[in-house]
């Protein structure tokens, strides 16, 4: 939802350490348990007929259905008409188009190649996101006690610096004209990067994978630092004794992690997983900055190619957008099940 | 989760007393192995930290460049010859042509707190709900929570913009309140839920067996006790509305003086021309609070993310 990668409700699947449903003992029992008082009239009211959890319930379901789950269903008819600037004005009647927005997107080739883009950078960037993390995160977990703030100190920073500015920064930062990167590449021996003339190495406009590796290390910066705490929290759960115990009897870090840590924060791991999942598909601000939006088509990604279609294209097609919003909403959801699965049979309901 | 995280050095004395009742020949052996482990570990720390801070680091460096430095051929890692005058250009407004960077800060930061205190008010109504009651459709309501947690604001923007369009809420900074706030709810009633629960409920039937009707148990009980779970969540709402841009970009639209900071380093950067200096002394003044504000409010960020993790 936010661009940057956050506190969502990552943690309460709860880690092993922690006894799923012991949280909340009875049920039934609660603020309108207690005996009768003299009251209100509206308060008896609401008690009689256990009004209280829907009355506070109430602002957060409008909130969330105004904004949040009316534009979805809105979307989803957008998906099945023509609409666009005409039928907003009312110069042309709405109408029901069945699946051609779908089909029409389906022939595109830019959506084929804005759903590469999308899949490629997700299957590099997870994977290289949950192993920093990780690595960070058990080093930390090691590490003396000034050089864990130090080193977390660090990574915080990272973490707090808003989308925007952070691709604004790494475009700066692989800029052909006085980027620090062509420099610091030029003056590499070749043996170590190649032959190629990285002085004035255009990164953004020169191919998809060139934008994309400035991407993919952008995002894996602003994103293993969440990674790396949560990890750490995991690691705080496990007895100290027990790693000790199996390194003094010898045990490489490797086969600790492969056979202590990682067995006991599977848990984490998952959710972390399917977390960086959908993160990795929703990247949008980073992606409309590194790659010039609206320049170069080549170097969409879904998020990018959705926004293009519905208000940078002329006439802006919501339909069109609305077929794609659908066919990524729809992606993610597949993932989000997953997650809400695992969450649920972690004890998040309790 | 903050007074045990505390001491992260804990592992170390249990280690070296162990290693100590190793047998005497191979004392020194493993002495020497342990010093080289240690080096070895802190000396990837170090590198860690070194490569995550580089790139904030040049931003700033940057931003104090006079503009024959930035474009050298042989950049250096810091100005020669530092110079305020980026940042007097972007507080100036010259350069951008949109207005000076305290307006958008404004901006910015009057959108930010708004959301913080409804999102924080609502969804702390929503999480006494869950986490006290058990009514009907409770479960289908957290299940409902964690799926609209996930829908990216890019499915749903298109009709946002219609909605708010009809609505006459595009260009201003009232329309984005409303959205940054529902959008932060889910999670920050999932958060908020941790912390009520961790109450004991033993103190509101006391009360309540007292004769304290139900809003004074909440006001005077569960208020009190719940505010540093309403810190976290508000850390979280601050990040949401602080950083958002899509949904700012849509609405906001040509509507320059109530571009809040992303927007406005974007038409910045968009504007071509390169204005690195300048641009650089932007992203800082757009970065630096809020990574001080990170900084300022680390236990409780990390106690929020956990908190989940320690309830039970």
């Amino acid at each position: 939802m936010a661009g940057l990668q956050q506190p969502h409700a990552v943690l309460p699947a709860g880690l092993p350490g922690g006894k799923p449903g012991s949280g909340h003992p009875g049920s039934g029992h609660s603020l309108d348990g207690g005996p009768v008082v003299r009251r209100g009239r509206a308060a008896t009211f609401i008690r009689r007929y256990k009004l209280a959890p829907y009355l506070l319930l109430t602002p957060a379901l409008i909130g969330i259905a105004l904004v949040l789950l009316w534009p979805l269903v809105q979307v989803v008819i957008f998906s099945f008409q023509n609409y666009s600037l005409m039928q907003i004005t009312g110069a042309a009647p709405t109408q029901w188009v069945g699946l051609a927005n779908f089909t029409s997107t389906f022939k595109d080739a830019e959506f084929w190649l804005s759903l590469r883009n999308t899949l490629l950078l997700a299957v590099v960037v997870v994977p290289a996101t949950l192993i920093v993390g990780t690595i960070v995160g058990v080093v930390l977990n090691r590490l003396g006690k000034k050089m864990a703030v130090f080193v977390s100190t660090a990574a915080l920073m990272a973490w707090a610096t808003p989308p925007i500015s952070a691709a604004v920064l790494f475009y700066w930062l692989v800029n052909p004209d006085g980027g620090v990167v062509d420099w610091a590449l030029s003056k590499m021996p070749h043996w170590l990067v190649g032959s190629t003339n990285w002085a004035q190495y255009n990164w953004t406009t020169t191919g998809a994978f060139q934008a994309y590796v400035v991407i993919a290390v952008l995002v894996v910066w602003q994103s293993f630092p969440f990674i790396a705490v949560t990890v750490l929290a995991g690691l705080k759960t496990i007895p100290a004794e027990l790693l000790e115990a199996a390194r003094v009897d010898g045990a490489s870090s490797w086969r600790v992690f492969r056979k202590i840590t990682y067995p006991l924060l599977k848990p984490i791991f998952l959710v972390l997983l399917l977390l960086s999942v959908i993160w990795d598909f929703n990247v949008f601000a980073q992606s409309y900055i590194v790659t010039g939006f609206p320049g170069n088509q080549n170097e969409y990604n879904l998020s990018t190619y959705l926004y293009d279609k519905a208000f940078a294209s002329l006439p802006p097609s919501y339909g069109l957008g609305g077929a794609i919003a659908l066919i990524f909403a729809l992606i993610l959801l597949v993932i989000t099940i997953g997650y809400v699965r695992t969450s649920v049979r972690q004890g998040a309901l309790t | 989760m903050s007074a045990e995280s505390a001491d992260l050095s804990a592992l170390r004395p249990a280690a070296r007393a162990k290693a100590d009742r190793v047998s005497a020949p191979g004392a020194s052996r493993a002495r020497a192995q342990r010093r080289a482990r240690w080096a070895g570990l802190n000396g990837f720390g170090v590198i860690i930290a070194l490569v995550t801070l580089f790139p904030l680091f040049w931003m700033v460096s940057t931003a104090f460049k006079p503009s024959h430095e930035i474009f050298s051929l042989t950049p250096s890692l810091l100005p020669s010859h530092p110079t305020l005058g980026n940042f007097r250009e972007v507080v100036s407004g010259q350069v951008s042509g949109i207005g000076s960077v305290w307006l958008f800060f404004r901006n910015s930061l009057t959108v930010t707190l708004a959301t913080v205190l409804v999102a924080s008010l609502v969804s702390l109504l929503a999480s006494v709900a869950v986490a006290r009651f058990r009514f009907r459709l409770r479960a289908s309501f957290l299940v409902m929570l964690l799926i609209v947690q996930m829908i990216p604001a890019q499915a749903l923007i298109i009709a946002l913009f219609l909605d708010f369009k009809r609505l006459n809420l595009l260009e201003n900074l009232f329309g984005l309140v409303i959205v940054y706030a529902a959008q932060a709810l889910p999670v920050s009633i999932w958060m908020l839920r941790n912390f009520v629960a961790t109450i004991p409920r033993e103190l509101e039937e006391a009360a309540a067996i007292d004769g304290a009707t139900s809003f004074r148990i909440f006001w005077r009980i569960l208020f009190p006790l719940v505010a540093p779970g309403l810190v976290a969540t508000s850390i979280f709402a601050f990040i949401t509305a602080y950083n958002e841009f899509i949904v700012a970009l849509t609405f906001l639209g040509q509507a320059h003086s109530d571009y809040t900071l992303p927007i406005y380093v974007t038409y910045f950067f968009g504007r071509g021309g390169a204005q690195w200096g300048p641009i650089m002394a932007a992203s800082t003044m757009y970065t630096i609070p809020v990574i001080i504000f990170f900084l300022f409010v680390r236990r409780r960020l990390v106690g929020g993310l956990t908190a989940g993790a320690v309830k039970g």
